[in-house]
């Protein structure tokens, strides 16, 4: 069980109370229908699914219903840090592990 | 190799069992080999088996991180069935259900492969549908999967409380018949044991540390813990680990990596006749021949390398266990692990070549791979020794992810499988 820290309501709570959410900082694009089929694929299917740091999306469902990203390490599954959606992807080169 | 028999055995005893040679070596790496499978699993020695046995390939090395078997092939509930939905998945796993029967004989070597029938329950109207669609399809297909009414399930597993009351009642059941399970470390160590004897090294606490390519972008050999070992062509088979090997030779894959648990009781006696899923209240259980109850949960939400899921997880699935087998109840569970499961967006894996030349990969087993190890490793050992595919892996190619052509068990099935 993970214990998760959410930006809005400013206060850790168990995973229970979240929805994991895919992968951070992917844009959709906004020229959808002249996407080629490589870019396509790129947006909609590859992920970078680290060993390592991963930016992921998660869901307060059961507080305040918002989404925000997180940076966590998928060995430790320690979380780095969370921030509120929109704020830019933060530089943890080094940190972890 | 000293063939395993009846006399075999009766002659060991009789020297108290002193005589048992070494069932497969543990050489030195050499400089380079004509292939390299890096990953000891079922699948990946399964691979080098029949490179041997079928393609006269035996200059072959299988390169394994931690311990042969020690990944998901030693992690999973073993449950074998072939009942999919779509064309392309009935071939690869019927062809692999075909192989199960048989593969003891042909290893020399007991996989105890019990085809004790596999029977996933309906809890919904949604499930009725889709499970008499399947039934057809399967059907069709050549592959045998039955409907049965709740009473009908209840004389093929007693323990399945079929009441009315239940949160979410059985409303009836497909059962495969030729489904069930088989010993998971004897499939790795009958693999294994095999290859060898035909020629194959395996070389294990070995991690794979690079994809080393020549100036024309083939691939030329790996990076190990123990060294640069050449290899003319190389197949990844490393499930959990598949995107971080593959990114290694700058092909990205469309695969995530997430926990997936499972538990066994403490032993009992044989109570349980059958295998029985749910996946809409996700779990799978049977009873191993030691007589603990094996116990599959579902996967963590979020993905993770650490071979640990959440309690919860657990916690759920044995809701449900105790529900559809209040007999159960309290009994107590021993001990229960994770493992990481690499899966596709549609469901289906990925066994191809890849946009490397000399490159091969299969992947995306996630959930499910266990059943599939014989056929998928078959195919497989055909795609690396012809560098093209066999009919039955040709439509489970990397590029279906961007030419619209995917195998969508994910929505067939309408839930994880
Ligand atoms: C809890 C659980 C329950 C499951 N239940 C079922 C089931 O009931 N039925 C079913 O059909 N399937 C089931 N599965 C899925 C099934 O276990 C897998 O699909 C299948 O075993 C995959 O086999 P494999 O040989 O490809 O992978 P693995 O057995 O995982 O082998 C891959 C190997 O690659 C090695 N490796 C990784 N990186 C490197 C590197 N850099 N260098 C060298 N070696 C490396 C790993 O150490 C590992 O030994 C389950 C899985 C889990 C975790
Ligand atoms: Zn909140």
């Amino acid at each position: 069980m993970l214990l998760i820290h959410c930006p809005y309501c400013e206060e850790g709570r168990p995973e229970l109370e979240f929805r994991h959410a895919g992968e951070a900082h992917i844009a959709r694009p906004e020229n959808m229908a002249e996407l080629s089929d490589e870019d396509f694929e790129r947006f909609f299917f590859i992920r970078s699914n680290p060993k390592g740091i991963v930016y992921e999306r998660w869901r307060h469902i059961h507080g305040c219903a918002r989404f925000f990203n997180a940076a966590r390490d998928t060995v430790s599954d320690r979380f780095l840090t969370t921030y509120k959606a929109g704020e830019p992807k933060p530089d943890l080169d080094g940190e972890g592990k | 190799m000293r063939k395993y028999s009846v006399f075999a055995i009766a002659r060991e005893a009789m020297r108290g069992h002193k005589g048992w040679p070494e069932q497969w070596s543990s050489p030195e790496p050499k400089k380079s080999y004509d292939v390299i499978i890096v990953g000891a699993g079922g699948h990946g020695l399964g691979t080098a088996y029949y490179l041997a046995k079928e393609h006269g390939i035996t200059n072959v090395a299988v390169l394994e991180k931690g311990w042969l078997g020690g990944g998901n092939t030693g992690r999973n509930t073993t449950i074998i069935r072939s009942n999919y939905l779509y064309d392309e998945s009935a071939g690869i796993y019927d062809h692999s259900v075909k192989l199960w029967d048989g593969l003891s004989q042909d290893l020399n070597y007991n996989v105890m492969y019990s085809p004790r029938g596999v029977m996933m329950l309906a809890h919904n109207v949604h499930d009725v549908q889709v499970f008499k669609r399947h039934i057809h399809a399967n059907r069709l297909n050549g592959v045998d999967n039955e409907w049965l009414t709740p009473e009908e399930a209840k004389a093929y597993c007693p323990p399945l409380n079929i009441s009315r009351e239940a949160r979410y009642p059985v409303m009836g059941a497909a059962l495969q018949r030729r489904g069930g399970t088989a010993r998971h470390d004897a499939v790795a160590w009958g693999y294994a044991r095999a290859a060898a004897a035909r020629g194959v090294d395996i070389i294990q606490n070995c991690e794979v540390t690079d994809i080393n390519r020549g100036p024309d972008g083939a691939v030329t050999g790996v990076e190990t813990t123990r060294g640069t070992i050449g290899a003319k062509k190389v197949g990844v088979v490393a499930a959990g680990h598949s995107s971080v090997l593959m990114q290694m030779a700058g092909v990205q894959v469309p695969l995530e990596s997430y926990p997936l648990q499972a538990l066994v009781s403490e032993p009992v006696k044989p109570v349980f006749p059958c295998v029985v899923m749910s996946n809409t209240v996700h779990a799978y259980i049977s009873q191993s021949d030691k007589g603990e109850l094996v116990i599959g949960a579902g996967t963590d939400q979020y993905t993770s390398y650490s071979q640990t899921g959440g309690l919860h997880i657990i916690q759920h699935t044995l809701d449900a266990i105790c529900e559809m087998f209040p007999i159960f109840t309290r009994m107590k569970m021993l001990r229960s692990w994770g493992g990481i499961v690499d899966v596709t967006p549609d469901r289906s894996p990925i066994l191809a070549k890849t946009p490397v030349s000399g490159l091969y990969v299969n992947c995306g087993w996630g959930t499910g791979g266990f059943k599939a190890t014989p056929g998928s490793a078959h195919v497989f050992a055909h795609t690396v020794a012809r560098d093209e595919p066999h009919p039955v892996n040709a439509p489970f190619t990397l590029e279906r992810f961007r030419n619209g052509r995917l195998i969508d068990e994910a929505a067939a099935a309408a839930v994880a499988h």
